[in-house]
């Protein structure tokens, strides 16, 4: 860094430029792989201590670890990558962060300026590339704009709905000098986002709520975007209001699992209870969900009776694929925040007997006890395998990742969760090999936390790598991976759908997970039957450092309930021993 | 409950940041979340602003367009998007240019329907004319279809441009 006349405009270079922007924002932690283009970089780096690197085994993994350390926290995820394969494997993180709305920064090297465009190497169209699947992207082609830019990527990526940026940084740009100008408050020129909810469409609702006769709330990861204030007031109202709640996939933790107006998970293999409260519903109050197709099943039979409140900060999600009455656009907090002083304004009274039918309707719903399984004899079902990991860990400080499939679906149902981010998993994208890089992130965030990665034994081994990264910044992550040597979720759609051809579902020849945790320098434990799963658990917790539990499961079992496809939410299989539903033709198309 | 709605016709006006690549984020969109495009006119209209005015003509149901109009939105070089059929009573013009071979009759016919059209001959052999002109999609469309047994070579058109009636703005 060179003097200059004037102190709040230091001269730097581009790649000196990137660093104190980081700084500037607040930025502790990021992840990433260094590569040619993007040298000057980790040079400028080298001499910071105020940003500490992790370094990955893999793109995909630094995303994922940013992810999980940006949803734990409720701060941007900073990744840092090389041009060309550096970038185009970030792709799948940055996809992931975009569907599930998570602040990611991505900085990409790309080849000089001049050499755009002539295949030259490590050359990949990134701003091209990650166009679609990044909320905002930028090719920095002036050294003067990269302040600016470096801010405005932050603005962006934590403003309104949050999600993925990418600035694509050529490496003369690195190199080249010019003024460094610090981040303003003055926001973005276009991209202002609506935060407080239209006060006329609130008072609405909150009349609409009032006069329910079955009211259900129905709450998604906006909530949990909208920072801990958020769920802090949904507890409030839910309170105050006394009406059921259930929560998709995203929002888990917003509110506590353990409350009695909690109905649990909704959706394709949500709760009995939950998925017919949907369906049957007068007024639904939807928080910062975005009526997902895993949520709604078939829309033409999506809960018809109902009154439909949709509050979201991103105006696309109002009648996307569901129509709604009453649209309230802004920031999950200040909507709930304005729907408490309507409702004590307004006197309102929470009055037992408006809803005792409603109540009485949910607990005949509740006895069917639809998560309840069968643990008999020796073979670990997987459900119990969730639910002593559960009992075992309560009186921990714990973070949860997982990874896609049956076993994800099996964490989101016997996991209870009374704080939210602490669940940290792929939704939207659903994207194997998103756990065990998540923890990473978490682990680097809460370094005195327990960290478990829920694992598939197929997802797991997609980042496996991660393993490495993990051992290096001495990350005690633990890894418990249901073993039923399927991808189960594949094999559970082939039985229902294809009548049981599993093609290319089974893995004939898979690692020994122990030799494997071993090689990495980690700690491995093999669970063979229920007897040893305790003791098994308790010394995955005993152990300071990554440990890979490889825990043995019922290689049959289903993941219920589980609405089919094309079916409505009143349509659940419950179990194996159900009538064998006929799905329609219609709903073998859907995924 | 969609499946039942009509496919409307709609114009959009979509004022954008002239910067790299803003056009290829408004295709983009178009193109991945399966939205049409039948036609399609860009051009910066503030220099000092660096604005560039994008007017883009789509069909779809209702549900289909007003989602298409949030998607527009939430790009960030956008700074507006406006309704022009909908929001506004808008005026549309298209300019063609239109190619026409021919000799004797037809050559004569195609110069006298021209006339009627209004249309400008901005070049000519003797054997052919390029006519120039300007009005409603529609009205260019008759003239096509009319110059197509007279010899018709070739056509290019700029697509839609559309401005609100009154003296209002968009």
């Amino acid at each position: 860094m060179k003097a200059n006349k004037d102190a709040s405009h230091p001269r730097m270079t581009g790649a000196e430029i990137v660093i104190q922007a980081l700084i500037d924002q607040g930025v502790d932690v990021i992840f990433g792989y260094p590569g040619g283009a993007v040298l000057p970089v980790y040079d400028a780096l080298f001499e910071h201590d105020q940003i500490r690197h992790i370094l990955v085994r893999h793109e995909q993994g630094a995303v994922h670890a940013a992810e999980g350390y940006a949803r734990s926290t409720g701060k941007p995820g900073v990744v840092l990558v090389t041009s060309g394969p550096g970038a185009t494997n970030a792709v799948t993180g940055l996809a992931d962060a975009m569907l599930d709305s998570i602040p990611i920064i991505c900085l990409t090297g790309q080849v000089a300026t001049r050499l755009i465009g002539s295949d030259a190497f490590q050359e990949a169209d990134t701003v091209g590339i990650t166009r679609p699947c990044t909320k905002h992207n930028w090719l920095v082609n002036d050294v003067d704009t990269l302040p600016k830019i470096m801010h405005d990527a932050f603005y962006v990526a934590t403003h309104g709905r949050p999600g993925p940026v990418v600035v694509d940084l050529p490496k003369d740009i690195q190199f080249a000098e010019a003024d460094y100008t610090g981040p303003s408050n003055e926001g973005h020129r276009n991209y202002q986002p609506q935060v407080k909810g239209d006060p006329d469409k609130i008072e609405q609702a909150v009349a609409a709520m009032a006069n329910a006769r079955r009211p259900l709330f129905y709450t998604g990861g906006g909530v949990i975007n909208a920072g801990p204030e958020a769920s802090r007031r949904l507890r409030e109202l839910v309170q105050l209001t006394g009406f059921p709640i259930t929560s998709t996939l995203m929002g888990l933790g917003a509110y506590p699992a353990s409350d009695p107006q909690w109905l649990g998970l909704v959706g394709m293999h949500g709760t009995y209870e939950s998925n017919n409260a949907m369906h049957d519903c007068d007024v639904m109050i939807n928080i910062g969900a975005r009526f997902d197709d895993r949520v709604t099943g078939n829309i033409e039979k999506f809960s018809p009776g109902s009154k439909k409140i949709h509050v979201d900060i991103d105006p696309s999600s109002i009648n996307k694929t569901i129509m709604v009455d009453i649209p309230i656009v802004g920031d999950c907090a200040h909507v709930l925040a304005a729907m408490l002083e309507v409702w004590k304004r307004k006197k309102i009274k929470k009055d037992p007997s408006m809803h005792r039918d409603w109540w009485q309707q949910i607990d005949t719903w509740r006895a069917r006890n639809c998560l309840s399984y069968q643990q008999k004899g020796q073979v670990i079902q997987p459900q119990y395998a969730i639910e002593r990991l559960y009992a075992l860990t309560r009186d921990k400080d714990v973070y949860i990742s997982t990874e896609v499939g049956q076993h994800q679906m099996w964490a989101a149902q016997h996991f209870k969760f009374e704080q939210p981010n602490r669940w940290m998993t792929s939704g939207g994208l659903g994207t194997m090999g998103y756990g065990l890089p998540a923890a990473v992130g978490i682990q680097i965030a809460h370094p005195g936390s327990l960290v478990i990665d829920i694992a598939g034994e197929a997802s797991v081994l997609m980042t496996m790598q991660e393993m490495s990264t993990a051992m290096q910044y001495d990350l005690p992550i633990k890894i418990f991976i249901l073993n039923n040597q399927y991808m189960g979720m594949v094999r559970q759609w082939q039985e229902l759908l294809h009548d049981k051809r599993y093609s290319h579902s089974y893995t004939e020849a898979l690692p020994d997970f122990v030799k494997l945790a071993d090689a990495y320098g980690g700690h491995g434990i093999r669970i063979t039957c229920a007897d040893e799963l305790d003791a098994g658990i308790q010394e995955m917790m005993a152990v300071d450092k990554p440990v890979l539990v490889d825990c043995m499961v019922d290689q049959q079992a289903n993941c219920f309930p589980m609405i089919p496809s094309g079916a409505a939410h009143n349509e659940m299989i419950l179990s194996d021993q159900d009538e064998p539903t006929e799905i329609s033709e219609e709903g073998k198309m859907l995924v | 409950m969609m499946k039942d709605q009509p496919s409307e016709r709609r114009c959009i006006a979509i004022l954008v940041d002239n910067e790299a690549g803003v056009l290829a984020r408004v295709i983009g969109l178009f193109s991945g979340r399966g939205y049409n495009i039948d036609s399609l006119t860009v051009s910066e209209v503030d220099p000092q602003k660096h604005t560039s005015r994008i007017t883009i003509v789509s069909n779809g149901t209702a549900m289909i367009l007003e989602q298409l109009k949030a998607q527009l939105g939430r790009l960030v070089p956008v700074q507006k998007v406006v309704d022009m059929t909908l929001d506004h009573d808008s005026v549309e013009r298209e300019l063609a240019l239109v190619k026409v071979k021919g000799t004797g009759e037809k050559r004569v016919e195609s110069l006298r329907l021209s006339d009627a059209f209004r249309a400008q001959v901005i070049d000519t052999t003797h054997e052919s004319f390029v006519f120039e002109l300007t009005g409603s999609p529609s009205k260019l469309d008759a003239f096509v279809n009319l110059m197509r047994p007279l010899g018709l070579v070739d056509v290019s058109r700029s697509g839609v441009a559309a401005i609100a009636r009154g003296s209002e703005g968009m």
